[in-house]
């Protein structure tokens, strides 16, 4: 079947100044009526895992406790994705409406925003915003107050529980799951820890409806997403686009005319060669390998004067860096990935110890504690195998 | 009492003393001294009262907090994969001139620190770099001699 591009203004567009005055019309329903919407649309996480996020909502709401948090991940790290910078830039008050959201289903009083180090420059902006916010809230008897915590430049606190832990003063090293941070997250308490643009998606959803936004998109993979686009592309940027969109249409949009592969998803996500640009579609259907690829928004496109070898490099050169070091299989495995294809493009390793490389690979993905080491193997293996000659000569 | 200490004792005045508040403590005492020295580690260790071990463990893995004394002004230049195609190595060798230095080391008046960091989110604009909390995009040479003019002139 062919699908075609469809761009919306979902996200970003028609902004105003009513989204807070939008937004205590939705905390007037009944919480249950705004979960059942949630869940009706079914968005999922916009960070990337995909997580239904009216279920996650839902579980921490069903959690008994005196506290709760909300959390806003905003600690943007994957390779090629920008869009959290630009929704935290350009529509501040639907991040916090999301959250406020959040709060009321779940009974939080308390949320946070965490913060990347490099986006700093939004500091001030966001506090001018919260401060507004606290008042209205104020003013119409709302018990729920947000603050900023800044991160101090760490990839893998991206990661949920490995943001938890460093909220708590420890390093950020990912905690075992379960228990999951629904029943037991910051400090303890069941908390929501959601991406900055799905908080966004679920006050869309609740603001145009659930049938609206299932409108958009395909089954299994309802709404659309930010996209950021980067690489060889004539027009880099952010844009909206409906789920279950083809690669070829998405190259023939934003390519070069010369796009020899296009990196879905970041350097966790896959490598997807041009053979195979039409049968790939962009969206959670099928889970995480096949024809449909999940992404966080991260678009990189790289023409023909590129070396996959030295992409794969720059890749592996992030995980060897960015691994926090605490299981063995991410932390040696990273730097033997690197080590394995610098060998074997200097010609001290024959080409068939590719094969090793891979099937470490794939240990890594069965044995890593978290997302991180689990999905290094991803564009690991798409490129390697995609590319084998120019990880060879 | 020492800067240190008073440093020390003012941050956890504003944030407290959990153990949760030791990132927040950590960021403040770097943004002071521009490092975090073994002296404010076991400072911070001592007023928190959490083993000095921790502080280190905590402090060392975030790459934007230094255990050795940075410039007044930190430029971090991205070296992700788009920014590396977009050529940032002609931004680096152009910083690396200006400034008589190499990545990785500081001026020896303290005033600039040169170094990597991983992707700064700014893809669509790149090549990109970050002086401190301040971020500029699609670098050029001519444009990167320009901000360091700017930036030598405060």
């Amino acid at each position: 079947m062919k699908l075609s591009l469809k761009k919306v203004d979902l996200i970003l567009g028609s902004y105003s100044n009513e989204e807070y005055k939008i937004l205590f019309e939705m905390l007037s329903r009944n919480s249950d009526e705004i979960l059942k919407d949630l869940i009706e649309s079914g968005l999922k996480g916009r960070g990337g895992a995909g997580f239904p996020t009216g279920l996650k909502w839902k579980l921490c709401a069903e959690a008994v406790s005196d506290d709760k948090y909300i959390i806003c991940n905003a600690d943007e790290g994957e390779p090629g994705t920008f869009k959290d910078r630009e929704i935290l830039d350009r529509v501040p008050k639907r991040v916090l409406a999301g959250m406020a959201l959040a709060a009321k289903v779940t009974g939080a009083a308390k949320g946070y925003i965490y913060l990347r180090a490099e986006y700093s420059f939004l500091v001030n902006k966001l506090q001018k915003e919260l401060e507004e916010f606290h008042k209205i809230l104020k003013s119409n008897n709302i018990k729920f107050n947000v603050e900023i915590f800044m991160g101090c430049g760490a990839y893998i606190c991206g990661e949920e529980t490995a943001l938890l832990q460093s909220m708590e003063g420890k390093r950020g090293e990912p905690r075992n799951k379960p228990p999951f941070p629904t029943t037991t997250g910051y400090l303890g308490k069941p908390t929501v820890v959601n991406n900055v643009e799905t908080l966004v998606s679920a006050f869309m959803v609740c603001r145009i409806g659930p049938e609206e936004f299932k409108k958009l998109g395909i089954q299994g993979s309802s709404g659309s997403k930010l996209f950021s686009v980067s690489g060889d592309t004539p027009k880099p940027g952010i844009y909206d686009l409906e789920f279950g969109l083809s690669l070829a249409e998405f190259v023939d949009e934003f390519g070069d005319g010369d796009t020899k592969a296009v990196q879905v998803g970041g350097a966790s996500g896959f490598c997807v060669p041009r053979k195979k640009f039409n049968e790939t579609t962009i969206g959670y259907r099928g889970g995480l390998t096949g024809d449909s690829l999940p992404t966080g928004g991260s678009m990189m496109l790289f023409n023909s004067s590129r070396s996959m070898y030295n992409i794969l490099r720059n890749y592996l050169d992030f995980f060897a860096e960015e691994s926090c070091g605490q299981c063995t299989p991410c932390r040696i495995g990273c730097q033997q990935l690197k080590n394995g294809i610098e060998a074997v493009k200097k010609g001290e390793k024959d080409p068939e110890y590719l094969n090793q490389l891979l099937k470490l690979s794939d240990t890594m993905k069965i044995t890593s504690k978290c997302g991180l080491g689990q999905s290094v193997a991803n564009s690991f293996s798409s490129i390697v195998t995609n590319f084998t000659e120019e990880m060879i000569y | 009492m020492t800067l240190v200490e008073s440093t020390v004792t003012e941050l956890t005045l504003k944030y407290g003393k959990e153990r949760r508040q030791l990132l927040p403590i950590l960021r403040g005492v770097y943004e002071k001294f521009h490092y975090l020295s073994d002296e404010s580690m076991v400072e911070v260790a001592r007023q928190l009262d959490i083993s000095s071990a921790e502080v280190f463990g905590k402090a060392t893995f975030y790459s934007f907090l230094s255990g050795s004394p940075q410039g007044e002004f930190v430029i971090r230049i991205c070296k992700t994969i788009v920014c590396d195609m977009k050529n940032k190595k002609l931004i680096v060798d152009t910083l690396e001139n200006l400034l008589k230095i190499k990545m990785g080391q500081t001026t020896h008046n303290r005033k600039f620190s040169l170094c990597y960091t991983n992707c700064l989110g700014l893809c669509h604009k790149a090549p990109a770099m970050l002086i401190n909390n301040e971020a500029y995009t699609d670098l050029t040479p001519d444009k990167v001699r320009q901000i360091i003019t700017s930036y030598k002139n405060r």
